[in-house]
């Protein structure tokens, strides 16, 4: 036996004496705990790990939706500003347009023309200019077309200077030559001593050459950057773009050659008498691309290249409203250009149109079930049941078999003799079609919340207003109506949230008049390529559908969103 | 209520059963009379021939011969629906007399007031039974294209439609070929295993991943908790189509697209909200205190977790399962976006089938889903039945 055992006041340490005693010590001050502690702190402690040990079991969770699905929905947001292609893939042309006056009926100088050749022989070269092409071709119909031909026409320009090089000597379409002039003796010998295998020493230009032909330099270190990074050449074996010869007729024609004493010195002093001399053919760029196509020297493709040329734009959400891009800032387009209002206009008529008529079929079942006795309500549930838990496309292919012209409601009308047999009614490919498939799919969705609304409302409420004097259609529109509206509500937003964004069924059912914004964002995406559009449409439906959520959470209460009853 | 309050029934003049039944008679005379050609005539005679037949019954056989004169009426009409129209019109004749075998004794002897009150004037009386009638319309509208699925799966021939052999209910215009070819039929069954690769592992992540956030969310102090839920319950209320692009984009910036765990994990997260819908709907019952039993016996969190709170919670973590299994079992617009010809799931199949019309195969194919949705639905229903029978809630 200690001291302090057989003397319990003596201990010192949280026990249940010691809190009651510092308790009374501090009477005014705060109430402790049993270990000493203020007992708000404690208190705050515990809950703060409770706040944390609910936050680490929902995290998992949380960061999966994030990346797998809210990462991708804001991806497609940036797709639908974003337009980097076009500063990306013609960067000089962009600089040279600075001072373009987009206004003018001109096309530019020709220093835009000698940026465009450089910009669009390396996107030629890197497979790009194909992919801009297309895009300019959203905003300008023939541009891809432009773009094609001038990928394969660039090579026409510098070949003119190539063929008389070569001509004067040989050396000039020979990949070593080059190399000698340009490349660092250094890199040269790394380069030869190359296994094959590993990496390539990474290409350097001789000390001195950029300052004597500096556009050469630039596009010979472009050449052979390409060579060793894309095609895993060695510049020592490939002859040079003629880009680079077209590149080195306009340093000789501009600079002065006669100092320069390094390799090949003989070979470069003989290329630059021939430009001196006056028989050199040469081209000017301009003249190169009009060669190609006429349009490249109209001001039209300059306009549109100067108008994109920022790396974010709001074109694809002006052309989803039905507008574009001028001189003159966004205009509305041409009366028969339009189609995404009238497509808007028609999802959201058509989605009101299904949600009315999901009323009208809904409230009268939803008030039989709720009130029927328990027994009986479940027995009819199942019917409602039944289709909400069959595949949609089950029931999309069950409307198009009961629809269409040779279907089981035209045969059964035709059999009563109701329609003659040939002239069976058009239900399927037009909007009757989608309206009807669309209906009967949501229809439990507005089923369901309607009953479990109605199943709360007393029916004692009913009877009274009968014994009061009011007739069958008071106690309903006076007294029943209004207590069931909050489930008409629930239903309502529901079926037009999930009506407005729906693709399957108006895709099979719909032809070509019953088809929704969802098919045309699906059209962009997998047909016509053009995925900015789509996101932009995409991102349009998604604000629409967020704010009738919010309301959603505000009226109902996304708690309270119930399945199956 | 019926119980408590004993309605007289009596026996109705005999003008006013000779009226109703001439109304019946004339509207379904209507319909025999356009399909044989002349509208006007049938309904003259559907009136007067039900009238007739009511006065027979009423006034001259009385009510104890009622069972003879309800079969009668079932074989004649079904022997002229013979005459009229064949095989079809056999049945379509048998219903029709078993239903006018049995008005004519409801109307005449006054049975449809057995189960009303006694107070109700004639008005209340007509509108309770049109309200039943025009329910009753609608729950065919719900019903009709899921049933009319099943016969025309059994067609012999390609087409979409009932054959003239199918209603002369002739055997050679029905077979199992289109069943054989879901069964045998490289695409179909290809595409069903993909379903049964992908649909269960999603199901599997977003309900493990779901229950435990469910249970998380499902504490008294969350911070930020309606933040949280907007966003886990976000999938099922954006449309389809956006969350299709969206995965579209960002898939193949990562290399997911065209691959099985892009389609998986898409399809877990599509079916997320519903296991939090349904979980934290459970655990709204659940009584925290048996926890706390469990922890003062010295049960650590995981013991406590899968003894104490799992059986508990185990009916609506599965039904939020078998929510989440359908929904990646049915979903058919991401997997186009996402998926590749290998991974072609069974809706995939089905979609393109549509779209190109290619055979009823798809109606097969249909019917198995149909049949499996009803076991999944049977399966649901007794789960929350018993769920609620566990909280007390429900009195079956």
């Amino acid at each position: 036996m200690t001291d302090a055992a057989s003397e319990p006041d003596k201990i010192t340490g949280p026990t249940p004496d010691n809190a009651l005693r510092a308790a009374d010590k501090a009477d005014d001050g705060p109430v402790l705990a049993a270990d000493g502690k203020p007992l708000k702190q404690s208190l705050n402690r515990a809950l703060r790990a409770q706040k944390l040990r609910a936050l680490a079991l929902i995290a998992p969770l949380l960061i999966f939706v994030l990346i797998s699905f809210i990462a991708p929905i804001g991806d497609m947001l940036f797709r639908s500003v974003e337009n980097q292609i076009v500063g990306e893939t013609l960067p000089r042309t962009v600089t040279a347009l600075t001072d373009y006056d987009a206004a003018s009926e001109e096309a530019p100088g020709d220093d835009v023309f000698e940026a465009a050749y450089y910009d669009i022989f390396y996107a030629a070269e890197n497979k790009m200019h194909t992919r801009l092409g297309s895009r300019l071709n959203y905003e300008m119909t023939g541009a891809s077309s432009m773009f094609r031909k001038a990928g394969r026409g660039v090579d026409d320009i510098g070949e003119v200077y190539l063929d008389q090089f070569e001509d004067l000597d040989e050396n000039w379409d020979e990949a070593r030559p080059w190399a000698e002039l340009m490349g660092d003796p250094d890199w040269i010998s790394a380069q030869e001593g190359w296994d094959g295998e590993s990496r390539m020493p990474a290409f350097e230009l001789r000390s001195g050459i950029a300052d004597i032909l500096p556009r050469t330099a630039t596009t010979y270190e472009n050449f052979a950057r390409f060579m060793q990074n894309e095609e895993e050449e060695s510049p020592l074996e490939e002859e040079p773009w003629s880009v680079v010869h077209t590149a080195l007729y306009q340093d000789l024609s501009e600079g002065d050659v006669s100092g320069y004493s390094g390799p090949r010195s003989d070979m470069l002093q003989g290329a630059a008498d021939l430009v001196a001399s006056p028989d050199f053919e040469t081209i000017s760029f301009r003249d190169g691309f009009e060669e190609i196509d006429e349009d490249w020297v109209t001001p039209e493709i300059w306009q549109i290249i100067k108008t994109y040329s920022p790396a974010y734009t709001s074109g694809y959400f002006l052309n989803s409203v039905d507008m574009q891009k001028t001189e003159e800032g966004p205009a509305m387009r041409d009366e028969d250009e339009r189609i995404y209002g009238l497509l808007f206009q028609r999802t959201l008529f058509m989605s009101m149109v299904i949600t009315f008529s999901c009323i009208l079929l809904g409230y009268p079942v939803a008030y039989l079930l709720s009130n029927l006795p328990a027994s009986r309500a479940n027995l009819l549930m199942i019917l409602v049941l039944l289709p909400f838990w069959t595949s949609l496309l089950v029931r999309t292919s069950a409307w198009k078999v009961m629809l269409q012209q040779q279907g089981v409601i035209n045969d059964v009308l035709v059999w009563l003799g109701m329609v003659a047999d040939d002239g069976r009614l058009v239900m399927i490919n037009n909007q009757f079609g989608t309206i009807v498939a669309m209906t009967h799919i949501l229809l439990p969705f507005m089923i369901l919340p309607m009953y479990s609304v109605m199943s709360t409302i007393p029916p004692s409420y009913v009877r009274a207003a009968r014994s009061l004097g009011a007739t069958n259609w008071t106690s309903f529109w006076r007294v029943y109506f209004p207590q069931s509206v909050p489930g008409i509500g629930a239903g309502s937003i529901l079926v037009f949230i999930l009506s407005i964004g729906y693709y399957i069924t108006p895709e099979i059912v719909g032809g070509t008049s019953g088809i929704f914004i969802s098919n045309r964002i699906a059209y962009h995406i997998s047909t016509s390529l053009n995925w900015g559009l789509a996101a932009a449409l995409g991102s349009i439906l998604l604000v629409v559908v967020l704010a009738l959520y919010w309301a959603y959470d505000r009226i109902v209460g996304i708690d309270n969103v119930k399945l199956g009853g | 209520m019926s119980e408590a309050i004993l309605t007289p029934i009596e026996k109705k003049p005999m003008g006013f059963t000779a009226g109703v039944l001439a109304l019946a008679g004339a509207v379904a005379g209507l319909f025999i009379g356009t399909a044989q050609g002349s509208g006007l005539l049938g309904v003259v005679a559907g009136a007067v021939l039900m009238a007739g037949l009511a006065f027979l019954a009423m006034q001259v056989l009385g009510e104890e011969m009622e069972k003879p004169v309800r079969w009668a009426m079932i074989a004649i009409v079904a022997i002229a629906g013979v005459l009229l129209g064949g095989p079809p019109g056999l049945v379509v004749g048998a219903l029709f007399g078993w239903f006018f075998g049995w008005f004519i004794y409801w109307v005449g002897l006054g049975r449809y007031r057995e189960r009303l009150l006694p107070y109700l004037t004639g008005g209340q009386v007509l509108w309770h039974y049109a309200f039943r009638v025009i329910c009753g319309a609608i729950f065919v509208f719900l019903i009709t294209p899921i049933l009319v699925v099943m016969p025309l799966s059994f067609n012999a021939e390609n087409f979409f439609t009932f054959t003239p052999e199918m209603l002369r209910f002739d055997p050679e215009g029905y077979s199992l070929k289109h069943y054989r070819d879901f069964l045998t039929n490289p695409e179909w069954t290809g595409a069903v295993k993909n379903s049964l690769m992908i649909a269960p592992v999603a199901t599997l992540i977003s309900v493990s991943l779901g229950t435990l956030a469910a249970i998380g969310l499902s504490q008294s102090h969350v911070p930020g908790r309606r933040a949280i839920m907007a966003i886990l319950i976000s999938p099922m209320i954006v449309p389809l189509i956006i969350s299709a692009t969206g995965m579209y984009f960002f898939y193949s910036k990562i290399g997911l697209v065209g691959t099985y765990w892009g389609i998986v994990l898409a399809h877990a997260v599509l079916g997320i909200p519903f296991v939090i819908i349904t979980v934290t709907a459970t655990l709204v019952g659940f009584d925290r205190s048996l926890t706390r039993a469990a922890a003062n016996m010295g049960a650590n969190p995981v013991t406590t977790f899968f003894k104490v709170q799992m059986p508990l919670i185990l009916p609506g973590v599965i039904s939020g399962g078998l929510f989440a299994f359908i929904t990646s079992f049915d979903e058919v617009v991401v997997v186009l976006f996402i998926g590749s010809a290998e991974l072609q799931t069974l809706p995939w199949q089905m979609f393109t089938g549509l779209r190109e019309q290619i055979s009823p195969t798809i109606l097969a194919a249909a019917t198995i889903l149909v049949a499996i949705s009803i076991c999944l639905l049977t399966t649901v229903e007794i789960l929350r039945r018993r769920s609620e029978k566990l909280r007390g809630m429900s009195p079956g």
